[in-house]
């Protein structure tokens, strides 16, 4: 459903992804890993179209998206919920979420507000309030339900757990278990290697703006080279 | 000598020249508030619409108020148009590009209409200026109740655009968060542009209630940019209410101040406010604190 070939972005001369090629398949769980730094924000941002591709292709969906423009990424249903969560902090929960479904699956924007509040019943008692007044944990709860609005074909996570206490990041990790076995594509860039391997089914791990290993994610869980560099055994 | 009938008066007067001025003050704000960026060529823009005004009205003979939907959608559009294919790309993303954009324009504006109009000072013809309503005591002007209730219509028709359609949300979206907006499938540039047009359509609608109590030559919308921008830091940059409060306020000072002070030293009251203001809440009225 998504396929990167040899692609090299970054911030106008600054080369951050060099050459990088990645796949992900309709309704699998897609593990992005990497030490601080390496490119993996970068890679999303490209990827939604925030950034311009220097080389390479992206197919999504059959179609070449490398030229077009992040609206039309998200009408096509590639949808980024970003590190940081970038919710509209003057606007409440309801129209946040509204927001998620201005460019794509507006004609069942009701329909998916209730899923997205059942989903996440913390949101509907909040449904008013700014969303700049809302604790970390439920800001990225909005912007994951923001990007649930918009019933993507594809789903890319930037680090949802960051800054979550211990027991909310094992519920968004069971969260995101969720979603995919309801049928959703995933690509999941985190921090928490053992956790995104637990549940993801193919992972990739970035050094130096490329892929340095790849394959199923409970063969790279056993990796010993892998085990050494990211979690000191 | 000054009796409460005549103080009572001045409020009022004041309060219906101050809607209109903060009219001219929203569509400042609304720019600064979502672009981030000061309009230069805002008093231009102010008095293009004045001589359009002008020109149809006694060029063409249309009444004055039937000229304010026609241009306030002409100016929708060109102010979209502006903001898209010249300020946007001319200034290549750089706020400070930007400022220059609009300063030239603003400069080429002017110099357009002076070649085209001289620097004559025109009015409308007709006596409509003199036209009063005897409201209990008072004496009003019935072009500036006018525009008065229109000021009020378009500020509420505005504010419902932003708290109740998808494109007023969008607009409150980029102001605050464009790489969320974005990422959401709303286009920045897009966004942009609107906000820009429906800035001049404010300025359409101002110069159609301003003309029949004011004057236009090719430069005058200058003078109410510089009221309007005193209203627009006094409310809060980028605040819509502050804006309409702040235009009352301004109003209602320059009002007072002219009955006062005398008609000549009127606006001195308003800068004497500005920097009362300034010193004892500097984020403005409505500002929020740094
Ligand atoms: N706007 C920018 N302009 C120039 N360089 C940037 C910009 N944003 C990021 N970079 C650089 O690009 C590189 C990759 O950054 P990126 O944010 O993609 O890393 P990351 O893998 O997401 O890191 P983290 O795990 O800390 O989120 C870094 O060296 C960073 O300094
Ligand atoms: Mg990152």
């Amino acid at each position: 459903m998504l396929e990167v070939r040899n692609l090299v972005a970054g911030y106008g001369e600054v080369e951050v992804i060099r050459g990088l090629s990645l796949t992900v398949a309709a309704g699998q769980i897609v593990a992005v890993l990497g030490a601080n730094g390496v490119g993996k924000t970068t890679l999303n941002k490209t990827l939604s179209g925030l950034l311009p591709v220097g080389a390479g292709e992206i197919h999504f969906d059959g179609a070449r998206i490398d030229t077009a423009s992040p609206s039309e990424i998200v009408a096509r249903g590639l949808i980024h919920v970003p590190e940081g969560r970038k919710i509209f902090p003057n606007m409440n929960v309801r129209e946040n979420l509204e927001l998620g479904s201005y460019r794509r699956a507006k004609p069942r924007r009701a329909g998916n507000l209730e899923r997205v509040f059942s989903i996440f019943p913390r949101l509907r008692e909040r449904a008013g309030q700014y969303a700049g007044s809302l604790s970390g944990g439920e800001q990225q709860m909005l912007a994951i339900g923001r990007g649930m609005m918009a019933e993507p074909r594809l789903l890319i996570l930037d680090e949802p757990s960051l800054g979550l206490s211990p027991l909310l990041v094992e519920e968004m990790f069971a969260l995101i278990a969720r979603l995919n076995a309801e049928g959703q594509a995933i690509l999941l860039v985190e921090q928490n290697v053992v956790q995104s391997l637990d549940i993801a089914g193919t992972a990739y791990i970035l050094e130096n703006g490329a892929c340095a290993l790849s394959g199923p994610a409970a063969e790279l869980a056993a990796n010993p080279a892998l085990r050494r560099a990211y979690l000191g055994l | 000598m000054y009796t409460p009938s005549i103080i009572a008066e001045a409020v009022v007067n004041g309060l219906l020249t101050g809607a209109v001025y903060a009219l001219v003050a929203l569509g400042l704000t609304l720019v600064y508030g979502v672009l981030h960026i000061i309009n230069f060529a805002h008093g231009a823009l102010l008095t293009c619409a004045m001589f359009a005004v002008w020109a149809l009205s006694d060029g063409l003979g249309l009444n004055v108020y039937l000229t304010i939907p026609p241009l306030a959608v002409l100016f929708l559009c060109l102010g979209y148009g502006l903001q898209r294919w010249v300020i946007g790309p001319a200034s290549h993303g750089d706020d400070g590009n930007t400022l220059l954009v609009t300063l030239g324009l603003s400069i080429a504006i002017e110099n357009g209409l002076l070649a085209a109009f001289h620097a004559d000072t025109r009015t409308l013809s007709g006596d409509a200026a003199f036209d009063v309503v005897e409201l209990g005591p008072m004496l009003l002007s019935r072009p500036r109740l006018i525009g008065f209730g229109v000021a009020v219509l378009v500020a509420v028709l505005l504010w419902a655009l932003l708290a109740g359609t998808d494109a007023g949300k969008a607009i409150r979206a980029v102001a605050k968060e464009k790489m969320g907006a974005s990422l959401a499938g709303i286009d920045v540039r897009h966004i942009y542009a609107l906000t820009f047009g429906l800035g001049c359509a404010c300025l359409a609608v101002a110069a159609g209630l301003l003309m029949p109590t004011f004057y236009v030559n090719p430069r005058v919308g200058n003078a109410f940019v510089l009221v309007a921008f005193t209203i627009v830091v006094l409310g809060g940059m980028g605040s819509v209410p502050g804006a309409l409060l702040g235009g009352l306020l301004i109003g209602v000072v320059e009002s007072l101040g002219g009955l006062f002070l005398g008609e000549s030293l009127g606006q001195a009251g308003i800068f004497v406010l500005f920097i009362l203001v300034l010193l004892l809440r500097p984020a403005g009225l409505f500002g929020a604190r740094a």
